[in-house]
Protein backbone atom coordinates (compact mmCIF):
# COMPACT_ATOMS: atom_id res chain seq x y z
CA UNK A 1 0.00 0.00 0.00
CA UNK A 2 1.05 3.64 -0.65
CA UNK A 3 1.17 6.34 1.82
CA UNK A 4 2.01 9.69 1.91
CA UNK A 5 4.67 11.18 4.95
CA UNK A 6 3.37 14.80 4.98
CA UNK A 7 5.90 16.21 6.82
CA UNK A 8 5.05 19.67 8.79
CA UNK A 9 8.26 21.77 9.99
CA UNK A 10 7.90 24.16 13.06
CA UNK A 11 9.29 27.25 11.66
CA UNK A 12 12.50 27.38 13.68
CA UNK A 13 13.50 24.09 11.71
CA UNK A 14 12.49 25.28 8.63
CA UNK A 15 15.22 28.34 9.66
CA UNK A 16 18.10 26.05 10.11
CA UNK A 17 17.75 25.31 6.31
CA UNK A 18 20.14 27.92 5.72
CA UNK A 19 22.76 29.00 8.23
CA UNK A 20 24.50 27.68 11.35
CA UNK A 21 23.38 23.49 11.88
CA UNK A 22 22.33 23.36 7.90
CA UNK A 23 24.47 20.72 6.91
CA UNK A 24 23.25 19.21 10.11
CA UNK A 25 19.62 19.45 8.81
CA UNK A 26 20.41 17.98 5.26
CA UNK A 27 22.84 15.34 7.09
CA UNK A 28 19.68 14.25 8.39
CA UNK A 29 17.47 14.45 5.68
CA UNK A 30 19.42 12.85 3.37
CA UNK A 31 20.11 9.99 5.71
CA UNK A 32 16.94 9.25 5.96
CA UNK A 33 15.73 9.53 2.21
CA UNK A 34 18.37 7.47 1.46
CA UNK A 35 17.33 4.63 4.22
CA UNK A 36 13.96 4.72 2.38
CA UNK A 37 15.50 3.81 -0.71
CA UNK A 38 17.79 1.19 0.53
CA UNK A 39 14.85 -0.48 2.46
CA UNK A 40 13.72 -0.60 -1.35
CA UNK A 41 10.04 1.24 -0.21
CA UNK A 42 10.45 4.86 -1.08
CA UNK A 43 8.53 5.61 -4.34
CA UNK A 44 9.29 9.31 -4.66
CA UNK A 45 8.64 12.53 -2.75
CA UNK A 46 10.21 16.24 -2.60
CA UNK A 47 11.37 18.76 -0.12
CA UNK A 48 9.16 22.36 -1.06
CA UNK A 49 11.19 25.15 -0.70
CA UNK A 50 9.89 27.39 2.61
CA UNK A 51 6.40 28.75 3.26
CA UNK A 52 7.46 32.29 2.47
CA UNK A 53 7.87 31.30 -1.57
CA UNK A 54 4.23 29.88 -1.93
CA UNK A 55 1.06 31.56 -3.39
CA UNK A 56 -2.25 29.84 -2.69
CA UNK A 57 -5.21 30.25 -4.96
CA UNK A 58 -8.91 30.06 -4.24
CA UNK A 59 -10.64 29.63 -7.44
CA UNK A 60 -14.34 29.63 -6.08
CA UNK A 61 -14.09 33.26 -4.88
CA UNK A 62 -15.42 35.34 -7.32
CA UNK A 63 -11.95 37.57 -7.57
CA UNK A 64 -10.20 34.24 -8.23
CA UNK A 65 -8.27 35.28 -4.85
CA UNK A 66 -4.26 34.67 -5.29
CA UNK A 67 -2.75 35.35 -1.85
CA UNK A 68 0.97 35.55 -1.04
CA UNK A 69 1.78 32.98 1.16
CA UNK A 70 1.21 29.49 2.28
CA UNK A 71 -2.31 27.59 2.54
CA UNK A 72 -2.53 28.03 6.73
CA UNK A 73 -1.09 30.62 9.12
CA UNK A 74 0.05 28.26 11.53
CA UNK A 75 3.26 27.51 13.27
CA UNK A 76 4.50 24.11 11.65
CA UNK A 77 3.93 23.81 7.54
CA UNK A 78 4.56 21.87 5.14
CA UNK A 79 7.84 21.14 4.40
CA UNK A 80 8.02 18.33 1.67
CA UNK A 81 6.32 15.03 0.89
CA UNK A 82 7.62 11.17 0.84
CA UNK A 83 5.56 8.27 -0.61
CA UNK A 84 6.65 4.85 0.64
CA UNK A 85 4.96 1.61 -0.36
CA UNK A 86 4.56 -0.44 2.43
CA UNK A 87 2.22 -3.59 3.43
CA UNK A 88 0.15 -1.70 6.19
CA UNK A 89 -0.16 0.60 8.36
CA UNK A 90 1.94 -0.19 11.33
CA UNK A 91 5.07 -0.24 9.10
CA UNK A 92 4.25 3.10 7.54
CA UNK A 93 4.20 4.68 11.45
CA UNK A 94 7.40 2.49 12.05
CA UNK A 95 9.12 4.99 8.86
CA UNK A 96 7.52 8.23 10.24
CA UNK A 97 8.63 7.79 13.78
CA UNK A 98 12.35 7.67 12.07
CA UNK A 99 11.29 11.08 10.29
CA UNK A 100 14.14 13.74 11.58
CA UNK A 101 11.26 15.95 11.78
CA UNK A 102 12.12 17.81 14.94
CA UNK A 103 9.74 19.14 16.92
CA UNK A 104 7.25 19.16 14.16
CA UNK A 105 5.09 15.93 12.75
CA UNK A 106 4.48 14.00 10.33
CA UNK A 107 0.90 12.88 8.80
CA UNK A 108 0.96 9.46 7.30
CA UNK A 109 -2.15 9.26 4.74
CA UNK A 110 -3.08 6.45 2.35
CA UNK A 111 -3.01 7.25 -1.25
CA UNK A 112 -5.87 7.03 -3.23
CA UNK A 113 -5.38 4.47 -5.79
CA UNK A 114 -8.18 4.19 -8.55
CA UNK A 115 -7.34 0.78 -9.74
CA UNK A 116 -8.42 -0.91 -6.45
CA UNK A 117 -10.86 1.86 -5.44
CA UNK A 118 -11.68 2.00 -1.77
CA UNK A 119 -10.95 -0.99 -0.38
CA UNK A 120 -7.31 -2.35 -0.35
CA UNK A 121 -6.45 -6.15 -1.68
CA UNK A 122 -4.66 -7.85 0.68
CA UNK A 123 -2.21 -11.56 -0.05
CA UNK A 124 -4.67 -14.18 0.88
CA UNK A 125 -1.35 -15.68 1.98
CA UNK A 126 -0.51 -12.90 4.07
CA UNK A 127 -3.14 -12.91 5.94
CA UNK A 128 -3.63 -13.61 9.68
CA UNK A 129 -1.77 -15.20 12.30
CA UNK A 130 -4.76 -15.56 14.45
CA UNK B 1 -37.56 -23.50 21.11
CA UNK B 2 -39.02 -20.97 18.33
CA UNK B 3 -36.94 -19.91 15.43
CA UNK B 4 -36.68 -16.39 16.67
CA UNK B 5 -35.13 -17.62 20.22
CA UNK B 6 -32.67 -19.67 18.34
CA UNK B 7 -31.39 -16.85 16.42
CA UNK B 8 -30.95 -14.53 19.65
CA UNK B 9 -29.15 -17.44 21.70
CA UNK B 10 -26.87 -17.94 18.57
CA UNK B 11 -26.66 -14.06 18.04
CA UNK B 12 -25.72 -13.50 21.62
CA UNK B 13 -22.95 -15.92 21.34
CA UNK B 14 -21.49 -15.71 17.95
CA UNK B 15 -22.31 -12.48 16.13
CA UNK B 16 -18.77 -11.08 17.30
CA UNK B 17 -16.88 -14.63 15.73
CA UNK B 18 -18.99 -14.62 13.27
CA UNK B 19 -18.40 -10.75 12.00
CA UNK B 20 -14.15 -11.15 12.39
CA UNK B 21 -14.69 -14.00 10.23
CA UNK B 22 -16.04 -12.05 7.35
CA UNK B 23 -14.32 -8.68 8.07
CA UNK B 24 -10.35 -9.64 9.14
CA UNK B 25 -9.72 -10.27 5.55
CA UNK B 26 -11.36 -7.45 3.44
CA UNK B 27 -10.67 -4.97 6.65
CA UNK B 28 -14.30 -4.05 5.51
CA UNK B 29 -16.85 -4.08 8.58
CA UNK B 30 -19.46 -1.88 7.59
CA UNK B 31 -19.96 -4.45 4.44
CA UNK B 32 -19.46 -7.43 7.17
CA UNK B 33 -22.10 -6.32 9.28
CA UNK B 34 -24.55 -6.15 6.35
CA UNK B 35 -23.93 -9.58 4.53
CA UNK B 36 -24.47 -10.53 8.38
CA UNK B 37 -27.37 -9.03 9.39
CA UNK B 38 -28.70 -9.79 5.58
CA UNK B 39 -28.05 -13.47 6.68
CA UNK B 40 -29.86 -13.05 9.54
CA UNK B 41 -32.71 -12.27 7.99
CA UNK B 42 -32.65 -15.24 5.99
CA UNK B 43 -32.62 -16.91 9.44
CA UNK B 44 -35.82 -15.90 10.08
CA UNK B 45 -37.46 -16.53 6.94
CA UNK B 46 -35.53 -20.06 6.18
CA UNK B 47 -35.35 -21.27 9.57
CA UNK B 48 -38.46 -23.09 10.83
CA UNK B 49 -39.43 -25.13 14.39
CA UNK B 50 -38.45 -28.39 13.03
CA UNK B 51 -35.44 -27.37 11.09
CA UNK B 52 -33.15 -25.14 12.87
CA UNK B 53 -29.67 -26.12 10.90
CA UNK B 54 -27.55 -28.58 13.33
CA UNK B 55 -24.43 -26.16 12.56
CA UNK B 56 -26.13 -22.82 13.12
CA UNK B 57 -23.34 -20.89 12.83
CA UNK B 58 -21.23 -22.09 10.06
CA UNK B 59 -24.96 -21.98 7.79
CA UNK B 60 -25.10 -18.36 8.93
CA UNK B 61 -21.06 -17.70 8.00
CA UNK B 62 -22.08 -19.42 4.49
CA UNK B 63 -24.73 -17.12 3.76
CA UNK B 64 -23.46 -14.27 5.01
CA UNK B 65 -20.08 -15.20 3.12
CA UNK B 66 -22.19 -15.48 -0.52
CA UNK B 67 -23.85 -12.19 0.47
CA UNK B 68 -20.38 -10.60 0.81
CA UNK B 69 -19.47 -11.70 -2.40
CA UNK B 70 -22.34 -10.58 -4.15
CA UNK B 71 -22.11 -7.59 -3.06
CA UNK B 72 -18.24 -6.92 -3.72
CA UNK B 73 -19.29 -8.60 -7.64
CA UNK B 74 -22.07 -5.75 -7.94
CA UNK B 75 -20.15 -3.17 -6.45
CA UNK B 76 -16.41 -3.06 -8.17
CA UNK B 77 -17.60 -4.93 -11.01
CA UNK B 78 -14.87 -3.32 -13.46
CA UNK B 79 -12.17 -3.75 -11.12
CA UNK B 80 -9.53 -6.19 -11.34
CA UNK B 81 -9.07 -6.31 -7.35
CA UNK B 82 -12.72 -7.48 -7.18
CA UNK B 83 -11.83 -11.05 -8.10
CA UNK B 84 -9.12 -11.34 -5.52
CA UNK B 85 -11.63 -10.14 -2.84
CA UNK B 86 -14.02 -12.29 -3.96
CA UNK B 87 -11.32 -15.18 -3.52
CA UNK B 88 -10.33 -13.89 -0.64
CA UNK B 89 -13.99 -13.69 1.03
CA UNK B 90 -15.30 -17.23 -0.11
CA UNK B 91 -11.93 -19.16 1.17
CA UNK B 92 -12.27 -21.17 4.56
CA UNK B 93 -13.97 -24.77 5.05
CA UNK B 94 -17.58 -23.62 6.00
CA UNK B 95 -18.34 -27.45 6.78
CA UNK B 96 -15.71 -26.75 9.67
CA UNK B 97 -17.04 -27.45 13.18
CA UNK B 98 -15.43 -25.04 15.55
CA UNK B 99 -14.87 -21.95 13.67
CA UNK B 100 -11.52 -20.23 14.39
CA UNK B 101 -11.91 -17.34 16.77
CA UNK B 102 -10.34 -14.30 14.81
CA UNK B 103 -12.10 -12.07 16.92
CA UNK B 104 -8.63 -11.02 18.76
CA UNK B 105 -7.42 -10.03 15.37
CA UNK B 106 -10.80 -7.48 15.05
CA UNK B 107 -10.24 -6.43 18.75
CA UNK B 108 -6.68 -5.25 17.76
CA UNK B 109 -7.69 -3.30 14.82
CA UNK B 110 -10.35 -1.70 17.29
CA UNK B 111 -7.95 -0.48 19.38
CA UNK B 112 -5.02 0.36 17.53
CA UNK B 113 -3.42 3.80 18.35
CA UNK B 114 -4.29 5.16 15.54
CA UNK B 115 -8.27 4.91 16.18
CA UNK B 116 -9.49 7.47 17.51
CA UNK B 117 -9.67 7.23 21.78
CA UNK B 118 -13.38 7.86 22.16
CA UNK B 119 -14.15 5.67 19.38
CA UNK B 120 -11.98 2.21 20.30
CA UNK B 121 -14.19 1.28 22.63
CA UNK B 122 -17.77 1.48 20.98
CA UNK B 123 -15.88 0.00 18.38
CA UNK B 124 -15.62 -2.88 20.28
CA UNK B 125 -18.89 -2.72 22.23
CA UNK B 126 -20.52 -2.83 18.47
CA UNK B 127 -18.20 -5.43 16.03
CA UNK B 128 -16.60 -7.49 19.27
CA UNK B 129 -19.40 -7.59 21.74
CA UNK B 130 -22.40 -7.26 19.04
CA UNK B 131 -24.08 -4.69 20.99
CA UNK B 132 -26.62 -1.94 18.81
CA UNK B 133 -25.41 1.15 18.54
CA UNK B 134 -28.40 2.76 20.56
CA UNK B 135 -27.52 0.78 23.52
CA UNK B 136 -24.09 1.87 23.37
CA UNK B 137 -25.08 6.16 22.45
CA UNK B 138 -26.96 5.53 25.76
CA UNK B 139 -24.20 4.28 27.76
CA UNK B 140 -21.92 6.83 26.95
CA UNK B 141 -24.32 9.62 26.90
CA UNK B 142 -23.92 10.42 23.53
CA UNK B 143 -26.22 11.74 20.81
CA UNK B 144 -27.27 8.64 19.04
CA UNK B 145 -26.56 10.33 15.84
CA UNK B 146 -22.92 11.58 16.53
CA UNK B 147 -22.04 7.86 18.07
CA UNK B 148 -23.39 6.38 14.56
CA UNK B 149 -21.13 9.10 12.82
CA UNK B 150 -17.92 8.36 14.90
CA UNK B 151 -18.73 4.41 14.05
CA UNK B 152 -19.10 4.84 10.12
CA UNK B 153 -15.62 7.05 10.35
CA UNK B 154 -13.76 4.48 12.57
CA UNK B 155 -14.92 1.48 9.92
CA UNK B 156 -13.98 3.34 6.99
CA UNK B 157 -10.27 4.28 8.58
CA UNK B 158 -10.72 0.82 9.51
CA UNK B 159 -10.99 0.02 5.49
CA UNK B 160 -8.88 2.16 4.12
CA UNK B 161 -5.66 3.01 5.96
CA UNK B 162 -4.18 -0.22 6.40
CA UNK B 163 -4.58 -0.57 10.05
CA UNK B 164 -3.80 -5.11 10.05
CA UNK B 165 -6.05 -7.35 11.43
CA UNK B 166 -3.90 -9.52 13.22
CA UNK B 167 -2.55 -10.29 16.80
CA UNK B 168 0.46 -7.58 17.05
CA UNK B 169 4.15 -8.69 16.75
CA UNK B 170 6.11 -10.03 19.95
CA UNK B 171 7.74 -7.12 20.59
CA UNK B 172 4.51 -4.91 20.20
CA UNK B 173 2.00 -7.28 22.06
CA UNK B 174 2.39 -5.34 25.49
CA UNK B 175 1.71 -2.22 24.39
CA UNK B 176 -0.83 -3.23 21.84
CA UNK B 177 -2.72 -5.41 24.60
CA UNK B 178 -2.36 -2.24 26.66
CA UNK B 179 -5.05 -0.44 24.30
CA UNK B 180 -7.07 -3.77 23.73
CA UNK B 181 -7.10 -4.31 28.21
CA UNK B 182 -7.82 -0.39 28.13
CA UNK B 183 -11.17 -0.59 26.01
CA UNK B 184 -12.29 -4.00 27.77
CA UNK B 185 -12.16 -2.15 31.45
CA UNK B 186 -13.67 0.84 29.89
CA UNK B 187 -16.78 -1.16 28.80
CA UNK B 188 -16.90 -2.51 31.95
CA UNK B 189 -17.17 0.56 34.09
CA UNK B 190 -20.06 1.35 32.08
CA UNK B 191 -22.01 -0.27 33.57
CA UNK B 192 -20.72 0.62 37.18
CA UNK B 193 -24.00 2.14 38.30
CA UNK B 194 -26.26 0.78 36.11
CA UNK B 195 -29.32 2.31 37.77
CA UNK B 196 -28.40 5.85 35.91
CA UNK B 197 -29.26 5.38 32.77
CA UNK B 198 -33.31 6.89 31.55
CA UNK B 199 -33.26 4.07 28.43
CA UNK B 200 -31.46 0.78 27.87
CA UNK B 201 -33.03 -1.71 30.24
CA UNK B 202 -31.22 -2.88 33.31
CA UNK B 203 -30.39 -6.57 31.74
CA UNK B 204 -28.80 -4.80 29.12
CA UNK B 205 -26.60 -2.81 31.02
CA UNK B 206 -25.49 -5.20 33.01
CA UNK B 207 -24.93 -7.20 29.83
CA UNK B 208 -22.11 -4.84 29.34
CA UNK B 209 -19.97 -6.02 32.97
CA UNK B 210 -20.89 -9.64 32.01
CA UNK B 211 -19.58 -9.16 28.36
CA UNK B 212 -16.68 -7.57 29.52
CA UNK B 213 -15.49 -10.26 31.89
CA UNK B 214 -16.32 -13.12 29.14
CA UNK B 215 -13.95 -10.99 26.90
CA UNK B 216 -11.05 -10.49 30.59
CA UNK B 217 -11.32 -14.03 31.16
CA UNK B 218 -10.60 -15.00 27.23
CA UNK B 219 -7.81 -12.37 26.65
CA UNK B 220 -6.19 -13.97 29.79
CA UNK B 221 -6.18 -16.95 28.60
CA UNK B 222 -4.97 -16.29 24.98
CA UNK B 223 -2.13 -14.18 26.09
CA UNK B 224 -0.89 -16.43 29.53
CA UNK B 225 2.37 -14.83 29.31
CA UNK B 226 0.90 -11.20 29.78
CA UNK B 227 0.89 -10.22 33.24
CA UNK B 228 -1.50 -6.65 32.65
CA UNK B 229 -4.48 -9.58 31.26
CA UNK B 230 -4.41 -11.20 34.24
CA UNK B 231 -3.98 -7.92 36.31
CA UNK B 232 -6.94 -6.44 34.35
CA UNK B 233 -9.37 -10.19 34.63
CA UNK B 234 -8.65 -9.93 38.59
CA UNK B 235 -9.10 -6.47 38.82
CA UNK B 236 -12.58 -6.82 36.67
CA UNK B 237 -13.54 -9.85 38.46
CA UNK B 238 -12.99 -8.53 42.17
CA UNK B 239 -15.39 -5.17 41.19
CA UNK B 240 -17.79 -8.01 40.06
CA UNK B 241 -18.07 -9.88 42.74
CA UNK B 242 -19.53 -7.44 44.48
CA UNK B 243 -22.67 -6.08 41.89
CA UNK B 244 -25.42 -7.71 44.01
CA UNK B 245 -23.92 -6.12 48.09
CA UNK B 246 -24.04 -2.22 46.34
CA UNK B 247 -27.70 -1.74 46.52
CA UNK B 248 -30.06 -2.73 49.12
CA UNK B 249 -33.24 -3.66 48.28
CA UNK B 250 -34.67 -0.22 48.29
CA UNK B 251 -31.85 0.74 45.75
CA UNK B 252 -30.36 2.25 48.12
CA UNK B 253 -26.35 3.08 48.40
CA UNK B 254 -24.22 1.00 50.59
CA UNK B 255 -20.49 1.74 50.62
CA UNK B 256 -18.26 -0.91 50.79
CA UNK B 257 -17.60 -0.76 54.39
CA UNK B 258 -21.03 -1.72 55.02
CA UNK B 259 -21.33 -4.26 52.57
CA UNK B 260 -22.26 -7.75 53.66
CA UNK B 261 -19.73 -10.35 52.30
CA UNK B 262 -22.50 -12.64 52.03
CA UNK B 263 -24.10 -10.57 49.30
CA UNK B 264 -20.67 -10.96 47.27
CA UNK B 265 -19.98 -13.80 44.39
CA UNK B 266 -17.51 -15.82 46.61
CA UNK B 267 -16.65 -18.20 43.47
CA UNK B 268 -15.69 -15.17 41.70
CA UNK B 269 -13.75 -13.17 44.32
CA UNK B 270 -11.66 -16.67 44.76
CA UNK B 271 -11.27 -16.34 40.80
CA UNK B 272 -9.85 -13.10 41.46
CA UNK B 273 -7.24 -13.77 43.81
CA UNK B 274 -6.62 -17.08 41.59
CA UNK B 275 -5.88 -14.27 38.42
CA UNK B 276 -3.79 -12.15 41.37
CA UNK B 277 -1.36 -15.27 42.10
CA UNK B 278 -0.75 -15.32 38.53
CA UNK B 279 0.27 -11.90 38.45
CA UNK B 280 3.04 -12.14 41.05
CA UNK B 281 4.67 -14.65 38.39
CA UNK B 282 6.01 -11.34 36.82
CA UNK B 283 8.86 -9.57 38.06
CA UNK B 284 7.59 -5.75 37.21
CA UNK B 285 4.81 -4.55 39.11
CA UNK B 286 2.07 -3.22 36.34
CA UNK B 287 -1.14 -0.80 36.89
CA UNK B 288 -4.14 -3.20 36.85
CA UNK B 289 -2.28 -6.05 39.30
CA UNK B 290 -1.52 -3.23 41.53
CA UNK B 291 -5.15 -2.13 41.35
CA UNK B 292 -6.57 -5.61 41.92
CA UNK B 293 -4.12 -5.81 44.97
CA UNK B 294 -5.34 -3.10 46.48
CA UNK B 295 -8.74 -4.61 45.86
CA UNK B 296 -7.78 -7.96 47.47
CA UNK B 297 -6.29 -6.13 50.49
CA UNK B 298 -9.54 -4.46 51.29
CA UNK B 299 -11.53 -7.82 50.76
CA UNK B 300 -9.16 -9.73 53.26
CA UNK B 301 -9.78 -6.74 55.91
CA UNK B 302 -13.66 -6.70 55.33
CA UNK B 303 -13.33 -10.46 55.94
CA UNK B 304 -11.04 -10.35 58.62
CA UNK B 305 -12.81 -7.55 60.12
CA UNK B 306 -9.35 -5.59 60.18
CA UNK B 307 -7.36 -3.66 57.35
CA UNK B 308 -3.87 -3.41 56.59
CA UNK B 309 -4.23 0.28 55.57
CA UNK B 310 -0.13 0.00 55.84
CA UNK B 311 0.01 -2.24 52.84
CA UNK B 312 -2.91 -0.60 50.74
CA UNK B 313 -0.72 2.74 51.11
CA UNK B 314 2.50 1.09 50.07
CA UNK B 315 0.52 -0.57 46.75
CA UNK B 316 -0.40 3.13 46.03
CA UNK B 317 2.86 4.31 46.47
CA UNK B 318 4.31 1.68 43.99
CA UNK B 319 0.37 2.34 41.99
CA UNK B 320 1.44 6.04 41.72
CA UNK B 321 4.77 5.60 40.70
CA UNK B 322 3.79 3.90 37.52
CA UNK B 323 0.66 5.17 36.29
CA UNK B 324 -0.24 8.37 38.15
CA UNK B 325 -3.90 9.44 38.97
CA UNK B 326 -5.80 12.07 40.77
CA UNK B 327 -8.38 8.94 41.21
CA UNK B 328 -5.75 6.78 42.68
CA UNK B 329 -3.88 9.66 44.80
CA UNK B 330 -7.39 10.21 46.33
CA UNK B 331 -8.05 7.09 47.14
CA UNK B 332 -4.48 6.62 48.81
CA UNK B 333 -5.56 9.49 50.99
CA UNK B 334 -8.29 8.15 52.14
CA UNK B 335 -6.19 5.71 53.32
CA UNK B 336 -3.56 7.51 55.17
CA UNK B 337 -6.48 9.04 56.98
CA UNK B 338 -7.52 5.93 58.04
CA UNK B 339 -3.67 4.71 59.31
CA UNK B 340 -2.37 8.07 60.21
CA UNK B 341 -6.04 10.05 61.24
CA UNK B 342 -7.80 12.20 59.99
CA UNK B 343 -5.06 15.46 59.90
CA UNK B 344 -2.82 13.50 57.74
CA UNK B 345 -5.30 12.15 55.96
CA UNK B 346 -6.43 15.90 54.69
CA UNK B 347 -2.74 16.74 53.87
CA UNK B 348 -2.57 13.75 51.51
CA UNK B 349 -5.66 14.47 50.09
CA UNK B 350 -4.20 18.05 49.46
CA UNK B 351 -1.50 16.78 48.00
CA UNK B 352 -3.45 14.53 46.12
CA UNK B 353 -5.39 17.18 44.31
CA UNK B 354 -2.77 19.46 43.74
CA UNK B 355 -2.04 19.19 40.42
CA UNK B 356 -5.58 20.03 39.31
CA UNK B 357 -7.08 23.72 38.28
CA UNK B 358 -9.46 25.79 40.70
CA UNK B 359 -12.36 24.45 38.50
CA UNK B 360 -11.27 21.17 38.09
CA UNK B 361 -10.85 20.68 41.79
CA UNK B 362 -14.58 22.18 42.41
CA UNK B 363 -15.86 18.95 40.07
CA UNK B 364 -13.57 16.80 41.32
CA UNK B 365 -16.84 14.24 43.31
CA UNK B 366 -14.52 11.84 44.77
CA UNK B 367 -12.43 14.16 46.77
CA UNK B 368 -15.17 16.17 48.24
CA UNK B 369 -16.64 12.98 49.30
CA UNK B 370 -13.58 11.50 50.90
CA UNK B 371 -12.93 15.65 52.33
CA UNK B 372 -16.59 15.35 53.84
CA UNK B 373 -15.39 12.03 55.83
CA UNK B 374 -12.12 13.36 57.04
CA UNK B 375 -13.85 16.48 57.82
CA UNK B 376 -16.77 15.28 59.99
CA UNK B 377 -13.89 12.23 61.81
CA UNK B 378 -12.41 15.50 62.57
CA UNK B 379 -15.87 16.88 64.09
CA UNK B 380 -15.76 19.64 62.18
CA UNK B 381 -19.47 19.30 61.43
CA UNK B 382 -19.93 22.10 59.34
CA UNK B 383 -17.25 22.30 56.84
CA UNK B 384 -17.98 18.23 56.58
CA UNK B 385 -21.74 18.74 56.16
CA UNK B 386 -20.70 21.45 53.13
CA UNK B 387 -18.32 19.05 51.76
CA UNK B 388 -20.71 16.15 51.44
CA UNK B 389 -23.68 18.11 49.91
CA UNK B 390 -20.77 18.91 47.48
CA UNK B 391 -20.11 15.59 46.76
CA UNK B 392 -23.86 14.93 46.55
CA UNK B 393 -24.32 17.86 44.15
CA UNK B 394 -21.50 16.19 41.72
CA UNK B 395 -23.07 12.76 42.35
CA UNK B 396 -24.36 11.38 38.87
CA UNK B 397 -25.72 8.41 40.55
CA UNK B 398 -29.07 9.00 42.26
CA UNK B 399 -28.56 6.54 44.96
CA UNK B 400 -24.86 7.83 45.77
CA UNK B 401 -26.74 11.57 45.75
CA UNK B 402 -29.20 10.50 48.40
CA UNK B 403 -26.38 8.68 50.82
CA UNK B 404 -24.41 11.75 50.73
CA UNK B 405 -27.43 13.85 51.31
CA UNK B 406 -28.17 11.83 53.96
CA UNK B 407 -24.72 12.26 55.76
CA UNK B 408 -24.54 16.04 55.54
CA UNK B 409 -28.23 15.86 57.17
CA UNK B 410 -26.84 13.33 59.94
CA UNK B 411 -24.15 15.91 61.14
Amino acid sequence: MQYALLLYESLEDLASREGEGSSAYWDAWFAFSQSLVDAGVSRGGNCLQVPETSTTVRPSLSDGRVQDGPYADSKEQLGGLMIIDVPDLDTALDWAAKVPIGSGAVEVRPIFNPEVGACPVKDAESNAKV
Amino acid sequence: MSTRSAIDVVARRAYGKLLASLAVRTRDIASAEDALSEAFLAALTQWSEDSVPNNPEAWLLTVARNNAVDAVRRRDARHQASEELVRMVAVADCDQQDLPDERFALLFACAHPAMDEVVRTPLILQCVLGFDADTISNAFIVNPKTMSQRLVRAKRKLRDSGVQFTLPEPEQLSERLGFVLESIYAAFSLNWDASKSSSGTRSERSDFAEESVALARLTARKFPGQAEAHGLLALILFLHSRRDARRDHAARFIPFSEQLPAAWDMDMVEEAEASLRRTADFQEPSRYSLEAAIQSAHVAGRLKGETDWRRIIGLYDVLLAIAGSVGAAVSRAAAVGELNGPQAGLEALDAATESLSETQRARYQPAWAVRAHLLSELQQRDEARDAYLRAAALSNDPSVKAWLEEKAHAL
